[in-house]
């Protein structure tokens, strides 16, 4: 084991279990438990990474989420290549191999970092000021380039292979961070017989007990650590590690995503990678604990220099030392618990820079060579730190610099939850302000930071009356605002905001925080601001004297950290994006081999080709066989509702334009329906079975939504109607038989219901039975031709299909429906109309029922817009050349209208064409023109109606 | 995702209903007899309130039925849910 | 001062400060327009009030910090290829402004025209995007329509297999559309309005809108005092209903939260916007390298610039299903804004039943794309006391009439 850095006991690695892993090629060594991030500085690799802007050199920062510096790419092979990860949160695996990012040619030396050599250039805000001429050239030399700079990690070239999950849960008590103010109070929920779960981002359980030595209620932390998790098992209590709350949204529910597969090797292939939690809590309790505040200074982003916790936790965590000669700056006296650790692991403690004006107790006491009032001026070394310069000129060699600016509680989550926060002046930071019952913190996230005060808030928040006691921070001095320096002092380093760029921005007049986040974009990084933010608000206020708390805090937003798209996206992808309907005879139709179409969500045939036919020449024979024989389709899909009760007949009258309370029974009627402001909504046949049951029929796309609308009615504005809705759709298979040979095509199988003209005229229904099995059959047509609609309960569909198939029927598709409904002038609800079309546009004034008093639309139509003469109205067109479906129609060179449908006309050999025509109808003979990019094309205006006016057919 | 309480069903996930308005517009009973202004008032004019709002939910993958319910639009969340025809809650 | 390149290497070289990209001064007494929200709109107003119609006696005021409202919260997304000719004059009128903006203003707003695509997923949509084309063609709008191939060659990372879900069966693009740093704008036009003696007021909050007893406005009151002003235009994307209620009136409107989110910034992969209305998203890449991902807003009325989660989630299976190689990228940051919907999704613009207050509202979705032809035709609207040409059918009284100007209508999709 070469692991210079290593310490040779302690620690929650296990140095028997050595993992091997590559960094940017480099095969290196590390121990099972291990971080990526605590494997390099074992291996003595500070240097990391480059820093987004100026392309700095950029070691390991911290040793949690809130590290801005060290990101990777770790590859796992073909699309498993995930760019931007910490490494302080990458478990370490056998075998993995990790990429620095954003530089080149190599991490030690990037070409990137000329931007360094310009900074002064580059100021916060440049880019609005230059790169403005000559004008084309921001798109084609200045921007590329601005984006090439930019951007981090490479997305992955390949498609994601891992699958993702999601989970719905439900408890009483939802505890976010398993440390010691979380496992209290999940101890505490527990004992009152809560249900309970328990998240925490963390591998292991514990948090901050993992790194902690003193006692915790008489027995050393570790002890009670185990005991406490031991109870929570006992207790039934879900205990989810490697799982982040990342959001809380109205009504208690959090999201968590939990990591499955990362942190193993080779994971079992049915694992899922990821699985996102929407928990639904009736209490939430959050422990999430709080962050180490870094120090702003010139040079204090140079690899080696770090925060004084995390140099303690990767000591007593991980077994590492990040430094054998190291200067500590401490503005809080925690810097002197992580001091006094590394000294104890043999470290060399070369300086204590204190920045306090006098020495307190912590530091008097600590036995380490401690400057008061001094700080740190500058830094050097080139991709290391080598030297520390104090502002009283002392220069100072070392291999590691810790920060302590005192505490950044993580009130993240609770500011989601839109509960207040505020400035505890003593604490120089946001605390959670007042909260509700359902939404509580304890522990550091609350300002407490002695592990006492913790558990006893721990406690408090998990016991049945929730409000926790509100304990002091003793042991925890107040954090100094930053001091203001000359040269680089970064305060945020990933995007390399300095405080030059936040005093540029507040001379330029950016004074509210949320203008200064913009224009300098600190706290935009991905680390979303945690170490940055609390610094750049302490420095806006200084230069804009004003007090923090009138500054206030940029929005809390979910993530609290990144989350991966594919486990938001879970399982919908692929054929569960959104199930395809299929129809119960899609399998018939299919081996017929169709070709189908997406119509919502539902797939249909399009076109049926035979041998080497390609669709104009299936459509032109399927056309034939319906003019001329007959042919068959599936139009299931078609949307089915039955009106029964007393009052159906009444609601109807009201809800469609036409009289249908005058309609026998056994007959039928086109039905339309209107919004309420006028416009056609929708259309379908409306049959009558009964004195108090109808069945409806809606298009293939509105089925869910005319339901909706009629339940709308019932429900809220006539709900003295006697009247009950129910969706059929999927009850019956339906399929159409159309054509002069329609008639023979069935008889043989119809046995019970008399087909006779006469008996069965066209718009007519009969309930009977259809190759032995109970059916709905309507004289209907779409085509201008004898037809019949064959209802039959869904799953006897296929054998219907099949018997009447068997008849030499050709099955046509919806292709072959538009044209010879359009032949015939009949419109289609969403080609012919688009939500501004009213009746009368469409020729179909004539449905409305006159003497009614009223009906859903009816008030709207009398609207001066609507009466106007020269709206666009349904005509047809007629051409030399097939017109395509949306071009213009223009008359002097003004666009009147457009092109709704255009087809071939097998029946009429010519291209035919319907379009909205600005006062369409008085235009009847004229010769119009349509645009097209090649010619212009000239159309006679005829009326809709191509074939068969009299309808001598339908009624064969 | 709001947590909305179905007068019928009880407490169910906002993925199970539908937003259908603003509650207590009535249908005018006498349509013709209005003004164009007034049957655009009926139409399109919505209070769009910054604050409580008494609006229209249909649990449309449970019950199927409408109902009204109050809710802060500052904060999201709901006082009261009632069933239609009844009074809003003060 | 200019802003170039030269300016920036004596302020390097030299190390003096920059002077204030606008004053924050006292409101005054009075002013001749007070146009109330300081969003991308307002500013734009307040600037071509001053620049071409010499009233400069205007404030902007504004309730928390400029920008801060829809401006800074949108996707950026820049097109004129809609279908109604009322829509494409005025989009087009903005996308003719925007090609000039930032030397109009001496400001990088980092206009982009990389082309934006819409996709067509079914023969319908396909026919509704060609009635674009064609409409856009006769209203010398560019819009083109591509086919798969031609798509994805324009944006490679595009899915383009036939066994998709929703395949792409065309797509159509409009070149000159692409993207803006939408706060630059909002700042661009602050300097430009300030430079012309216009005086933008942050955290000045409009409590009351004031009319003379015949019926006119004559000043608003304001959390810092009583500001008199002879015409008061309401430019509060969101908050519009809320504002005019103050004056007495009743708007058309309902606000929804609208979300968007930025993954983790990645180098350029993206070179394009692509959108999907059939399944509810739109994408770019930012210059710093965040996809930007937008979609259809919350479904209820709320002003709480914050939605569900289960929103963002629909959105992310539909961008991962077109871009399954984003699968393992991350989502950063996710955000709200309040959307001003109207009837029929087109904006009112104009005069309202109180003379002398001026309403520029209901942009719904898509109001950053107009943000300079807004303002401008809104400035001469207010100017002149009458309708532009451009915005005359965006009136208020197009709802009583029924002359809609239904844009998603078109969209409907029924067989």
């Amino acid at each position: 084991m070469t692991q210079p850095f290593r310490t040779s006991e302690g620690g929650r690695i296990d140095r028997q279990r050595p993992i091997a892993f590559e960094f940017d090629g480099r095969r290196l060594t590390g121990c099972h438990s291990d971080t990526l991030a605590s494997a390099l500085l074992a291996n003595g690799v500070h240097l990391v990474g480059r820093s987004f802007k100026y392309h700095r050199p950029r070691g390991i920062v911290s040793a949690g989420a809130e590290e801005p510096n060290a990101l990777v790419t770790i590859d796992r092979g073909n699309g498993r290549i995930t760019p931007n990860l910490r490494a302080t949160q990458a478990e370490l695996y056998d075998g993995m191999r990790a990429r620095s990012q954003n530089r080149f040619p190599s991490l030690s030396f990037d070409l990137g970092a000329v931007s360094n050599a310009i900074s002064p250039l580059l100021s916060a805000g440049f880019y609005y000021k230059t790169f403005m001429w000559p004008r084309s050239f921001w798109r084609h030399v200045y921007e590329p380039a601005i984006r090439a700079a930019a951007g981090l990690g490479r997305a992955p070239a390949a498609a994601d292979p891992d699958r993702y999950l999601q989970q719905y849960m439900h408890c009483d008590v939802l505890i976010i961070g398993a440390g010691p103010a979380g496992l209290a109070a999940a101890l505490a929920a527990a004992a009152r017989k809560a249900r309970v779960v328990v998240c925490d981002e963390q591998a292991e359980l514990g948090g901050s007990l993992l790194t902690e030595n003193s006692e915790v209620e008489g027995k050393p932390a570790s002890d009670w650590l185990v005991n406490a998790l031991h109870m929570l098992r006992d207790a039934d209590v879900m205990l989810l590690p490697r799982t982040t709350a990342f959001g809380w949204f109205p009504g208690n529910m959090i999201g968590a995503v939990q990591r499955v597969t990362d942190h193993l090797p080779d994971p079992h292939p049915r694992l899922p990678r990821e699985r996102l939690w929407h928990i639904r809590a009736r209490e939430v309790v959050v422990a999430a604990g709080a962050v180490e505040r870094p120090l702003v200074f010139s040079g204090n982003d140079r690899p080696g220099v770090m925060l004084a916790d995390a140099a303690r936790t990767y000591l007593l965590r991980y077994g590492v030392k990040v430094g054998s000669r190291v200067v500590v700056a401490a503005e809080s006296d925690s810097a002197y618990a992580a001091a006094v650790a590394l000294r104890q692991a043999g470290i060399a403690i070369v300086a204590m820079v204190d920045r306090r004006p006098a020495a307190s107790d912590v530091a008097r006491s600590s036995g380490l060579p401690v400057r008061i009032a001094a700080s740190i001026a500058d830094t050097s070394g080139s991709l290391r730190i080598n030297r520390a310069t104090l502002s009283n000129g002392e220069k100072i060699s070392c291999d590691a610099l810790l920060m302590c600016g005192g505490w950044i509680p993580t009130v993240h989550l609770f500011a989601q939850s839109r509960e207040k926060l505020r400035f505890d002046e003593a604490l120089q930071a946001f605390l959670p302000g007042v909260w509700t019952g359902h939404a509580r913190c304890a522990g550091a996230c609350n300002g407490a930071f002695d592990l006492t005060a913790c558990i006893e808030e721990g406690y408090a928040a998990g016991g049945a009356n929730g409000q926790p006691q509100r304990a002091r921070h003793p042991e925890c001095a107040p954090a100094l605002p930053p001091s203001v320096h000359k040269g680089m002092a970064f305060v945020d380093f990933q995007n390399d905001v300095t405080i030059k760029d936040l005093r540029t921005a507040t001379q330029e007049g950016f004074r509210s925080i949320e203008h200064v986040k913009r224009y300098t974009t600190t706290g935009m990084a991905t680390d979303q601001g945690k170490l940055a933010n609390l610094n750049a608000l302490a420095i806006v206020a200084d230069l804009l004297h004003q007090p923090i708390p009138r500054i206030g805090h940029t929005t809390f937003r979910m993530p609290y950290t990144p989350v991966t798209f594919g486990a938001l996206a879970g399982s919908a992808r692929g054929d569960l994006f959104e199930p395809v309907r299929r129809t119960p005879m899609h399998d018939q139709v299919a081996a017929l081999g169709a070709v189908f179409e997406n119509v919502g969500t539902w797939q249909r045939a399009r076109y049926f080709p035979q041998g080497s036919e390609d669709m104009h020449r299936a459509v032109a024979r399927e056309c034939r066989a319906v003019r001329n024989a007959v042919g068959m389709f599936d139009a299931t899909t078609l949307g089915k509702i039955e009106v029964t009760g007393p009052d159906a007949a009444e609601f109807l009258d009201r809800i469609y334009t036409g009289s249908l309370s005058r309609l026998a029974p056994g007959r039928c009627r086109y039905g339309l329906l209107l919004t309420e402001a006028g416009y056609v909504l929708d259309d379908g046949v409306i049959a009558r079975l009964g004195p108090d049951r109808f069945h409806v029929t809606t298009t293939t796309n509105g089925a869910a939504s005319v339901l909706h609308h009629m339940e709308d009615y019932r429900q809220t504005e006539f709900p003295e109607l006697r009247v009950w809705l129910t969706s059929v759709t999927e009850q019956w298979a339906v399929i159409a038989l159309q054509g002069p040979l329609a008639r023979q095509a069935i008889a043989s199988h119809v046995q019970d219901i008399d087909l006779a003209p006469d008996a069965l005229p066209h718009m007519s229904v009969r309930e009977g039975h259809i190759c032995g099995v109970p059916a709905r059959l309507f004289r209907v047509s779409f085509t201008g031709e004898l037809g019949y609609e064959i209802n039959v309960p869904a799953d006897h569909g296929p054998m219907v299909w099949q018997a009447i198939h068997a008849g030499n029927v050709t099955a046509y598709g919806t292709e072959t429906m538009h044209v010879l409904r359009a032949e015939k002038g009949y419109i289609v609800v969403g080609q012919e109309t688009d939500g501004t079309v009213i009746p009368s546009d469409v020729g179909l004034g004539w449905t409305i029922g006159r003497e009614k008093p009223d009906f859903v639309g009816k008030r709207s139509l009398a609207r001066p817009d609507m009466l106007r003469h020269d709206r666009k109205q349904l005509v047809g067109l007629l051409s030399a050349d097939l017109l395509e479906e949306g071009a213009q129609v223009i008359s002097d060179g003004a666009g009147i209208g457009h092109v709704t449908s255009a087809y071939w006309s097998e029946t009429l050999q010519s291209p035919i064409a319907l379009g909205l025509i600005a006062a369409g109808r008085s235009r009847i003979g004229e010769i119009l023109h349509v645009p097209m990019p090649d010619r212009t094309i000239a159309v006679r205006v005829t009326d809709p109606v191509f074939y068969d006016r009299q309808g001598a057919r339908l009624h064969g | 995702m709001l947590l909305i309480d179905c007068p019928w069903c009880g407490a169910r996930p906002e993925n199970e209903f539908r937003y259908g308005g603003e509650a207590h517009i009535a249908r005018p009973q006498d349509a013709a007899s209005l003004d164009d202004a007034a049957w655009t008032a009926f139409l399109y004019m919505r209070n769009n309130p910054k604050g409580r709002h008494a609006e229209r939910w249909r649990h449309i993958h449970g019950c199927g039925r409408f109902f009204n319910c109050l809710r802060d639009t500052v904060s999201d969340r709901i006082e009261a849910t009632y069933k239609p025809g009844e009074p809003a809650p003060q | 001062m200019r802003f170039s390149i030269f300016s920036l290497l004596r302020h390097a070289i030299g190390g003096t400060p920059w002077p204030e990209q606008w004053r924050s001064p006292e409101p005054k007494a009075a002013y001749d327009v007070v146009i109330i929200g300081a969003g991308g709109h307002g500013l734009a107003t307040a600037y071509y009030l001053a620049r071409e119609h010499g009233i400069r006696r205007v404030a902007v005021l504004e309730r928390g910090w400029l920008g801060g409202g829809n401006t800074g919260r949108n996707t950026t997304v820049i097109r004129s290829n809609y279908l109604r000719d009322e829509s494409a004059a005025i989009y087009e009128h903005a996308l003719k402004l925007w090609e000039t903006l930032a030397q109009e203003l001496n400001y990088n707003v980092m206009y982009s025209p990389r082309g934006v695509m819409m996709l067509a997923h079914s023969v319908h949509e396909a026919q509704v995007f060609k009635r674009h084309v064609h409409a856009n063609r006769l209203n010398g709008v560019d819009n083109e329509w591509l086919t798969p191939s031609e798509a994805k060659a324009f944006c490679p990372p595009l899915n383009i297999s036939p066994d998709l879900r929703y395949p792409i069966l065309g797509a159509a693009l409009q070149r000159r559309g692409g993207v803006a740093r939408h706060d630059a704008v909002a700042w661009g036009y602050a300097r430009g309005a300030n430079a012309l003696g216009v005086d933008i007021i942050q955290n000045c909050e409009v409590t009351g809108i004031s009319r003379m007893p015949s019926g006119p406005v004559n000043a608003v009151e304001t959390t810092r005092g009583r500001i008199a002003a002879r015409k008061v235009a309401v430019v509060a994307a969101g908050h519009t209903s809320v504002v005019l209620a103050m004056a007495g009136v009743r708007m058309p409107l309902e606000s929804y939260p609208l979300q968007a989110l930025v993954s983790e910034p990645v180098k350029p992969v993206l070179p394009c916007v692509v959108m999907s209305n059939s399944i509810h998203a739109y994408i770019s890449q930012s210059d710093k390298g965040e996809l930007v991902i937008g979609a259809a807003t919350d479904a209820y009325v709320s002003y709480s610039q914050a939605g569900g989660l289960h929103v963002a989630e629909h959105t992310l299976e539909a961008i991962c299903e077109l871009f399954p190689t984003f699968r393992r990228l991350r989502m950063l940051r996710n955000w709200g804004g309040i959307v001003d919907v109207t009837p029929d999704r087109s904006p009112i613009i104009g005069l309202t039943p109180v003379p002398g207050l001026y309403v520029n509202c209901g942009w719904g979705t898509g109001g950053f794309k107009a943000t300079p032809g807004s303002g401008h035709v809104f400035a001469a609207t207010i100017a002149r006391g009458e309708p532009h040409p451009i915005v005359a059918p965006f009136a208020l009284e197009r709802f009583r009439t029924g002359a809609l100007i239904d844009e998603a209508a078109a969209a409907a999709v029924a067989h």
